[in-house]
């Protein structure tokens, strides 16, 4: 009666179709892989360096208005646009072109400029500015993040199970990764700092999942005597399946919360984490315990090693 | 089985409590209130208290209550913002001369709470609103300045030595002493070797001169570097100070940057127009001997130098400089009494006042002028790269005859407006900047967005949790809602750390917490799941529950450490934003370990422990 049954005896045979997943996946991530190569991304202020202004007015304005008179002031390149509201419009100024003075003060100028247009009836409510410097160094600190979180993944997952699910582990997390930074370039989805914050947290909550199954995995390995390793990973993820759909659930749920209440400054965010934990879900079946699989993962490797008692060295000295 | 030890009960139920303790202050409302501080050598005492309170009657301003503070401060509430606003209205018309006043808000504590040390959360800017700026000091001009002072001082030791040189260049970061024979050239080494220590001399020749090089040590460098951020930062929080913003935060961050954060300020153009100037005034003689025309068809005379008026009339003034900017003691924004016009009334140090009355007496009759110099850095890319370049304009405010010998005050007048009286004394007053300075990034939050933000994340994380609590209670009931109980618990203790710690709770923060509410079940999820299996297994009750909870331990620390190397990678790697959401990440994971493993099993403990079941409600 109560839902805890739906999910209650599954014996679903994920194993044997990892072979077409894994061909989904390599196409799926080839088609990534590509928009990000040729596409590129919408790279955010964060990265690019440039002018974003938020300006809050009393009444509804018009865009052209605007744009027309930042163009007549000098500033023919400021892009303008709604945000949210038609009382709300967000200004970007882009970086700075050679030649040019690339100071923080062109925003001054742009409120000073808007302020005496609309005589003082306009609020400011946010600008963000950022030198080409910074941005420079935001997108290297970016990248370098992601990969120390990789390999300081791998090592823990190396050592406290076995480097074939170190690998596998590590796999399904570029993948995740990948799909995700994929998605936003393919669609040319905003990519900001608060983006690459969420791309980490996929990673570490990707792992999470990854892990449950293989600890299940090591369990059934140690407790079933009979079984080959494809019925005992096949097993174990139906063990877990239920706590797999429940922890994505409520996390989606809370996420999907995020991402219609949150507002526009961490919309990417939430989205970037409704897509890691979806796909999320996925590699860890079919990517992590399918690769740890074809690494030829067996019983042995997971049981306790022996230990070799003192006097059993062979002396194998002529 | 299934019995917790009363100490294991009593240590959790303290830690909720102690927990519940340090985030009840963000239950009381926030007055808002103006912090005010003496303006220069004017000290807040409890006469200060009586004589605001006075003024606020006058005015019929209700005050809600006047405290003293740390430090010399005081603290007045209000009860509403418009009074918080007419309040600093008061004080600017009446008081402006003795009180700095800045607008603030105030936790309305119960004075034994406020003892224990608990406060509300700190909330970073992108929720109170206010001003975030990254500042990237300029190090290889701070180097240049050093080598130049260093060249002047060589200059005058050789001087004084009476050796010869032909001419003393700085290149390729290091001073080059031309002469024009070997001997000389020797001596002034053995005179640089012996009197600048700290120094690396080195000789050589080069078409026919003789060379001694002198250049800085790479360790004197950084100290030298090391300093001038020092010195940048002492400046900075003077000229931040003056600005009259409640608790500003001005920080080195790395090798060569400053963070300057001002909650609750609004006008980023005029903290801009502040951070970035180097303003000073020089006074000088005007030459009167001379012809200016000659000087602008290319002939100016040795000993004077061409400069504009604000007008854009040439004039010749003197080379030797009366007194700059660094022998200004203090300096006040005010109006001269005959004209009315803006004045900045100057105060000089000892050196300087001497000089300047020795000069004046003897030129009594004579015009002098001040000249008006300010220098700002800005980045041009060229061929793709930031090239900095530092802009310098150099004006001559005003020319007045000398009337009489100048003492240790006196004012001088011509500028444009009384704002600018203003910013210029101020500078004057906070000091020279030790190098040039540039504003690399810039985040300012307007306050009704700040509250938008407040207001969104909170809407997020109780709808995030209403779902969750809903969702568990009718899947897992009785199992269920002992992990949604925990579930609130453990969103009380990472509000109890927060606040605790003082760390910043930023938006990214907001949605940090949001993910922890999602992800904390999993933890019980995995229990219940396991308890299920056990059943379902032929297990009785209580031995699933043991079971259950015995075998999940181990995948949940497993799955939570990973999750806290990312955060660890974030926080290490991130920048403000980025940060609060690593802090808020972290501090969620232990908490909800602590409370989905220990605090779930005490309560289910309580429920079922030591009972003969036949069933669980799971």
């Amino acid at each position: 009666m109560a839902p805890a049954q739906i999910l209650k005896e599954l014996d679903i045979d994920f194993m044997s179709k990892r072979y077409i997943a894994a061909v989904l996946s390599a196409v799926v991530l080839l088609i990534c892989l590509a928009s990000m190569l040729f596409r590129g991304f919408e790279f955010g202020l964060d990265f690019t360096g440039g002018t974003v202004i938020e300006l809050g007015y009393q009444e509804p304005v018009e865009i052209a208005e605007v744009t027309g008179t930042l163009a007549d002031n000098g500033f023919p390149d400021a892009i303008v646009q709604y945000f949210g509201s038609s009382t709300d419009i967000l200004i970007r100024l882009p970086p700075v072109e050679e030649g040019e003075a690339a100071s923080a003060q062109r925003s001054d100028e742009v409120l000073r400029i808007l302020g005496e247009a609309a005589a003082g009836d306009v609020e400011l409510r946010r600008v963000e500015f950022v030198g080409p410097q910074v941005g420079e160094q935001l997108r290297e600190q970016g990248g370098l993040a992601v990969l120390f979180a990789l390999i300081g993944i791998l090592i823990y997952v190396a050592v406290r199970f076995e480097w074939r699910f170190a690998l596998g582990a590590v796999a399904a997390l570029v993948h995740d990764v990948l799909f995700t930074l994929g998605i936003f370039s393919i669609f040319l989805i905003e990519f900001d700092l608060t983006v690459l914050a969420a791309v980490l947290a996929v990673i570490g909550y990707s792992l999470n999942d990854t892990i449950v199954i293989f600890d299940r995995i090591r369990e059934n390995f140690r407790k079933m005597r009979k079984g080959s390793v494809i019925e005992i990973c096949n097993r174990s993820i139906n063990q877990t399946l239920s706590r797999t759909i429940i922890t994505s659930g409520t996390t989606l749920l809370v996420l999907l919360a995020l991402y219609f209440l949150g507002g526009a400054a961490i919309e990417g965010f939430s989205l970037a984490l409704i897509i890691g934990v979806l796909v999320g879900t996925y590699s860890t079946i079919y990517i992590a315990t399918a690769m740890a699989v074809w690494l030829g993962i067996s019983k042995q490797d997971l049981l306790p090693t022996p230990v070799v008692k003192e006097g059993e060295v062979v002396d194998d000295r002529p | 089985m299934n019995h917790y030890p009363l100490w294991k009960n009593l240590l959790i139920l303290a830690v909720v409590l102690v927990g519940l303790l340090f985030a009840l202050p963000n239950l009381f409302p926030q007055d808002p209130s103006i912090q005010v501080t003496g303006a220069r050598d004017n000290p807040v005492t409890d006469a200060a208290a009586a004589e605001i309170a006075a003024a606020m009657e006058n005015a019929g301003v209700p005050v809600k209550d006047v405290e003293s503070l740390e430090g010399d401060k005081l603290l007045l509430r209000f009860t509403t913002p418009s009074e918080q606003l007419r309040g600093q209205e008061v004080m600017q018309r009446t008081l402006a001369d003795r009180y700095n006043s800045a607008l603030t808000t105030s936790p309305d504590l119960p004075g034994w709470l406020e003892a224990l040390g608990a406060q509300p959360m700190f909330l970073g800017l992108d929720l109170r609103g206010g001003i975030h700026v990254l500042i990237d000091v300029d190090m290889d001009a701070a180097v240049d300045q050093a080598l130049e002072r260093y060249a002047g001082d060589i200059r005058t030791e050789l001087r004084k030595q009476k050796v010869r040189y032909l001419t003393i260049t700085r290149d390729a970061g290091r001073i080059a002493v031309r002469f024009k024979d070997a001997a000389s050239r020797d001596e002034a080494q053995k005179i640089v070797r012996r009197e600048f220590r700290d120094l690396t001399v080195d000789t050589g020749e080069e078409g026919g001169s003789y060379f001694v090089y002198a250049a800085l040590p790479p360790q004197l460098q950084e100290e030298v570097k090391g300093f001038a951020l020092e010195q940048n930062i002492t400046t900075l929080r003077n000229r931040v100070n003056a600005l009259g913003v409640a608790e500003p935060i001005i920080a080195r961050q790395g090798e060569r940057r400053i963070v300057v954060q001002l909650p609750g300020a609004q006008d980023p153009a005029r903290l801009k127009e502040l951070l970035g100037a180097t303003a000073t005034l020089e006074y000088r003689l005007v030459d009167t001997e001379h012809d200016v025309q000659d000087a602008l068809d290319g002939r100016v005379p040795v000993g004077s130098a061409l400069y504009r008026e604000r007008d854009g009339r040439p004039i010749l003034l003197n080379r030797r400089v009366i007194v700059t900017g660094d022998q200004i003691t203090d300096a006040s924004a005010g109006f001269d009494q005959q004209s009315g016009s803006p004045a900045v009334f100057v105060s000089l140090d000892g050196q300087g006042a001497r000089r300047m009355r020795n000069v004046t007496t003897e030129n009594v009759g004579n015009p002098m002028a001040v000249v008006f110099i300010e220098s700002r850095t800005v980045t041009r890319m060229v061929d793709g790269e930031p090239v900095k370049e530092r802009q310098r304009t150099e004006e001559v405010i005003s020319v007045a005859n000398i009337l009489e010998p100048f003492g240790r005050r006196f004012q001088t007048t011509g500028l444009d407006s009384s704002e600018e009286a203003h910013n210029l004394a101020l500078l004057l007053r906070a000091g020279a900047l030790a190098a040039p300075i540039e504003i690399v990034e810039e985040r300012t939050i307007g306050p009704s967005l700040g509250q938008d933000n407040i207001d969104q994340g909170f809407r997020s994380v109780m709808i995030g949790l209403a779902l969750v609590v809903v969702f568990m209670a009718l899947y897992y009931r009785v199992f269920g809602l002992v992990a949604d109980l925990v579930l609130v618990v453990n969103l009380v203790l990472i509000v109890a750390v927060l606040s605790a710690l003082q760390a910043t709770l930023t938006m990214p923060g907001i949605a940090g917490i949001v993910l922890t509410v999602g992800m904390a079940v999993d933890a019980n999820v995995l229990i219940f799941e396991r308890i299920r299996e056990e059943i379902r297994n032929g297990s009785s009750p209580q031995a699933s529950i043991h079971a259950g909870y015995d075998k999940a331990l181990s995948t949940i620390v497993d799955a939570n450490i990973t999750t806290l190397i990312a955060a660890v990678v974030l926080f290490s790697f991130g920048t403000g934003p980025i940060k609060g959401f690593a802090v808020t990440l972290f501090i969620g994971i232990l908490t909800s370990m602590f409370t989905a493993i220990l605090g779930s099993r005490a309560v289910i403990n309580l429920i079922y422990g030591g009972r003969r079941l036949k069933k669980l409600a799971i």
